[in-house]
């Protein structure tokens, strides 16, 4: 079965008391359309995902908008806006 | 390595002079370390733990440096960033860049900084008195980024 990766950093991740995920994934989704899929978990996943916080997103390790399609294979992200430096 | 990540310190005066030394026709040297404050939003900070993502995180510092190399007739830049628990006074980021004249290397060292504080996936804790916080992005961040792509 064709999978993805989903990975979650900093108040994200303890938010959601989750550091990464496997889902299994056969389709072709924009990054919105996976947020959504992830807030209609519920609890803390609908908080965090129904767009009210501030959320970036990266695939295959690069920065992305929320419009950017999402393959099978593919290694996803959401974090807060950075704060390095 | 242009690029570090590293739990340990780093020897800022080792870093220049090697940067320095390595061309004889370098003849200007711009320098940004930035370091723990130990007080943020009105509360006393008594850690600070560093969080990123390994792997996304030297690309993005890679492409920032890419970039100002691109953009600046400069030699060669280097930045070093500190993940983990810091303290107050610890150092958490280098950077150095060398070129022949001062303005391009201080500009390009600013510009490494802005879209390195924006665009690279670190993400701070601070430990206060009234217990633990993730600390807020800012807007002046992204405003300070934006400026160059209308320069």
């Amino acid at each position: 079965m064709q999978t993805i990766r989903i990975l979650y950093f900093a108040r994200l991740r303890e938010s959601l008391g989750l550091s990464g995920e496997e889902m299994p994934f056969d389709q072709t989704l924009s990054v919105q359309a996976l947020m959504a899929l992830l807030a209609d978990r519920g609890g803390q996943w609908q908080q965090e995902f129904d767009g009210c916080r501030p959320l970036r997103a990266a695939v295959n390790q690069t920065l992305v908008a929320n419009g950017s399609m999402i393959h099978a294979g593919d290694e996803v992200a959401f974090f807060p806006p950075v704060t390095g430096g | 390595m242009q690029v570090r990540v590293q739990h340990e310190d780093f020897d800022v005066g080792a870093e220049i002079a090697r940067m320095r030394l390595a061309r004889k026709d370098t003849g200007a040297v711009a320098c940004f370390v930035g370091q723990v404050r130990d007080l943020n939003d009105g509360d006393q900070v008594a850690l600070m733990t560093l969080e990123h993502y390994p792997g996304m995180t030297e690309k993005a510092l890679e492409r920032i440096v890419d970039q100002a190399k691109q953009r600046w007739d400069i030699f060669d830049a280097l930045v070093i960033h500190r993940v983990g628990e810091l303290k107050p006074a610890d150092q958490i980021v280098l950077v150095i860049v060398t070129g022949a004249h001062r303005g391009d290397a201080f500009a390009a060292c600013e510009c490494i900084m802005d879209y390195l504080k924006t665009e690279a996936p670190f993400w701070k804790k601070e430990q206060t008195a009234r217990g633990d916080r993730w600390v807020e992005a800012k807007i002046s961040d992204d405003q300070a980024r934006d400026r160059w792509l209308r320069a």
